[in-house]
């Protein structure tokens, strides 16, 4: 379904790219489509219905439809009303001064509050905070247990009570985090079909008894149009401030819960997606917008893309380094991986004795960046095996690079020597990398060996020396 | 207490919000006018039964409207009813009333199974049939208690083994000891698992094999889905379809405030019974499906209208 409803939406906006000129009819059967779309995407009916009305009058706007793109511009206007849906601004988890500091949690059955208490705990043990889990649902069978056994997975106190009145066992939870020093306390409560009027009250009295630094609601992607209802008498009785999207890594399009933005005012903090602790994300509305409308959230791939790349990068280079069979691009690689980690002064600053040797005045910053001028004038196969490089070849390299021909023949020479070191050394590192492999070799990679992976400081010394002299 | 008595009970607070907007359409008079069809649509939206399959009833019903000259909202409503009700996929009498048989319980997380399973145990048991409960979720923490739990509550035994192991073993264990006391009716709970988890799938898939394989009962499939799920319910059912071959639904939360429209749709496309509908948390709030019954109490029917 995902895909059928991904294709409709690419398919009303190619529609739309394929015409030079829109008319009004056109934007009023794309609105249509849009509108069904978003309805199967199960967004609230009434939060469509003014979506697209609001969309269609920006469109039909003279502007628009005359534009050398109109059709670009209708996307745009779709995304940036969803975005706007959505929120504007990321929203983060803020706490309070207070400690401790308490989060409650409320939604409906099974909609994950249990996992999520787990995931929220587990997320601020990773931010140096010490939480607490107090399990507050006396009505499902062995709620409790499975809190307990969450927190033991995560290494989290979880703190039980008697497990017969949820608001003692709150403000006992409480108690428990002030002697036991912890700074969060996250309540787990019952879950509730909302109109249970007596869960209701006992949310109210919880509320009442604890004083929570912040209400989290938690919703299922997949609920339908009904989520509005709910969402809209949580935040009636017990004033919820965030959502927390729950099972979001099925097709689900989360339309339900990005309702509810629209309907109660209410941000979305994360969006939860899988089974294991660490599956609780910060949410970024203009992502979402992409992804319900099928454009695909490129921002994250992207961002994924880079960071594989980079690793296949690193993984071919560390095995080239391996073999001690070092050529010019890996040094021009070298370069630009200090400069990325904010240049080579940055980089020995942060090695012990580092500053120290700064301050001597022993490192040249500009070293590395001559070296690549140079390296850049070179053909490709020259890089690849520096020993073609003869007479002829080294005069056409420095007339190109601005340089005298002896400085092209140093280059050469602080190569070879650097590619030595590289093999005295690599035996060591070898070892090393082997230890590491039960984790990392699993995968198929290697540690990182370049800069600053294997190095001791000794050995930028004397590579720093060979550079710079 | 009728048939219809029980469910309408469950139903109550869906029907009362349904007709409620019934009721705003037909202030508008019986005119059949464009207010009227999108009201109509937008109420059918509103119970989760899908954009499209809403279209496509008001379109349906438009055309009928117009060919057989019906007079007001009040003859379109009626026609509503029977459509709605004939859109439900019939059979799967022999899954839970038939004879001795062996019951998967399937679903995506949290939508109930465990406690389906449960109730129907205290149910069934009532009826004077021998029960064995089999715990295969062996994945969520205090799954297990939680069968546990209930099976307490209705007296029968369920087979266990610890968190983590394997729920192919669970269930070949659970048709052991089925056969060792000749139990009528093995009810097996299993972990619930997303559609799009490709591994999940797998080990369900062959969990389910086992079982066939095993079993010298038949073995049927069963869905478990909330009321409040919106369309992606489809794609769920879908999913464990083409992997499972089900045969059958089974909706629960219908007591809260979502009308299960979803139930419609999954029942109608993948051509699946709905079996038993949860209305609530009691040990006795599994009822029986009808679909007359259940289009009736979504709508409203006629006598309360005037």
């Amino acid at each position: 379904m995902l895909e059928s409803l991904s294709n409709r939406l690419q398919g009303i906006f190619s529609g739309l790219r394929g015409k030079g000129r829109l008319t009004e009819d056109d934007i009023n059967d794309a609105m249509r489509e849009i509108r069904m779309a978003l309805l199967e995407a199960d967004v609230n009916f009434k939060v469509v219905k003014s979506f697209v009305a609001r969309t269609k009058e920006r469109c039909l706007d003279a502007e628009v439809l005359d534009s050398l793109t109109p059709a670009q511009n209708v996307v745009k206007i779709v995304l940036d009303e969803l975005t706007e849906l959505l929120g504007r601004t990321d929203s983060k988890l803020v706490l309070s001064s207070r400690i401790p500091n308490v989060i409650m949690l409320v939604g409906l059955q099974g909609s994950g509050k249990t996992t999520a208490a787990a995931k929220l705990a587990w997320r601020l043990k990773q931010e140096n905070h010490a939480p607490l889990l107090v399990a507050c649902d006396v009505y499902r069978p062995a709620a409790a247990d499975q809190l307990e056994t969450l927190g033991g997975e995560i290494g989290v106190r979880v703190y039980r009570g008697d497990g017969q009145d949820p608001v003692r066992i709150a403000t006992e939870g409480v108690q428990d985090a002030i002697d036991n020093l912890r700074d969060v306390v996250i309540v787990d409560t019952a879950g509730r079909l909302h109109v249970d009027e007596a869960m209701m009250e006992e949310a109210e009295a919880i509320k009442a008894a604890v004083k929570p630094d912040q209400i989290l609601m938690v919703v299922d992607a997949m609920t339908g149009q009904d989520v509005v209802n709910v969402a809209a008498a949580f935040a009636e009785r017990v004033d919820f401030d965030g959502v927390i999207m729950s099972k979001m890594d099925g097709d689900a399009r989360g339309g339900g819960a990005l309702s509810i933005k629209e309907v109660t005012g209410k941000p979305i903090k994360f969006i939860s997606s899988g089974e294991k602790p660490d599956s609780l994300e910060e949410f970024h509305p203009d992502r979402m917008a992409k992804r319900i409308l099928g454009m695909g959230d490129m921002v994250s791939l992207i961002e994924s893309a880079v960071k594989v790349q980079q690793e296949e990068i690193e993984q071919e280079q560390a095995e080239r380094m391996m073999r001690a069979n070092l050529n010019l691009n890996d040094f021009i690689e070298m370069n630009r991986q200090i400069r990325k980690m904010g240049g080579i002064a940055k980089l020995v600053s942060a090695l012990p004795g580092g500053d120290k040797a700064m301050a001597a005045g022993q490192v040249d910053e500009g070293a590395l960046d001559h070296m690549e001028v140079i390296i850049n004038s070179m053909t490709k196969a020259e890089r690849e095996r520096p020993e073609l490089l003869n007479g002829s070849r080294r005069a056409r390299i420095a007339a190109g690079a601005g340089v005298t021909v002896p400085e092209v023949n140093q280059l050469v020479k602080k190569f070879n020597e650097t590619k030595k070191m590289m093999k005295r050394f690599m035996p060591a590192a070898e070892e090393m990398a082997g230890g590491k492999r039960g984790k990392k070799g699993k995968k198929g990679r290697r540690r990182r060996m370049g800069l600053p992976g294997g190095m001791s400081m000794a050995d930028l010394r004397k590579l720093q020396d060979m550079m710079g002299e | 207490m009728g048939l219809f008595d029980r469910i309408s009970e469950g139903l109550a607070r869906s029907r009362d919000r349904f007709k409620e907007q019934m009721n705003v359409l037909l202030d508008r008079g019986p005119d059949l006018d464009e207010g009227f069809w999108d009201g109509l649509e937008e109420t059918l939206i509103l119970s989760d039964i899908g954009g499209g399959a809403a279209c496509e009833i008001v379109e349906g019903l438009r055309d009928t409207a117009v060919r057989k000259a019906l007079p007001d909202a009040y003859a379109v409503l009626d026609l509503l009813n029977d459509r709605i009700a004939e859109t439900f996929a019939t059979g799967g009498e022999g899954v839970l009333s038939g004879g001795p048989a062996v019951v998967l319980f399937v679903g995506i997380n949290g939508t109930g199974k465990t406690t389906t399973v449960g109730k129907l145990a205290k149910e069934v048991t009532d009826e004077g049939r021998t029960v064995l409960l089999g715990s295969a979720d062996t994945f969520r923490a205090a799954a297990i208690e939680q069968l546990e739990a209930w099976a307490a509550r209705s007296g029968v035994e369920v087979v266990t083994r610890e968190r983590g192991s394997d729920p192919a073993s669970v269930c070949y264990d659970t048709l052991e000891r089925a056969e060792a006391q000749g139990a009528d009716l093995v009810l097996i709970d299993t972990a619930g698992r997303l559609h799009t988890s490709a591994d999940l799938m797998r080990e369900l898939e062959k969990v389910v094999g086992v079982v066939r394989k095993r079993s010298k009962l038949p073995v049927f499939t069963v869905l478990v889905i909330d009321a409040t799920t919106g369309q992606n319910g489809l794609s769920q059912a879908r999913e464990f379809d083409r992997a499972l071959d089900l045969d059958g639904v089974i909706v629960t939360k219908l007591d809260g405030t979502a009308k299960g429209g979803i139930a419609l749709a999954v029942s109608h496309e993948l051509g699946l019974p709905v079996l038993k509908i949860g209305v609530g948390e009691g040990l006795d709030d599994l009822k029986d499906f009808d679909a007359h019954d259940f289009a009736r109490a979504l709508v409203g029917d006629f006598d309360e209208r005037g």
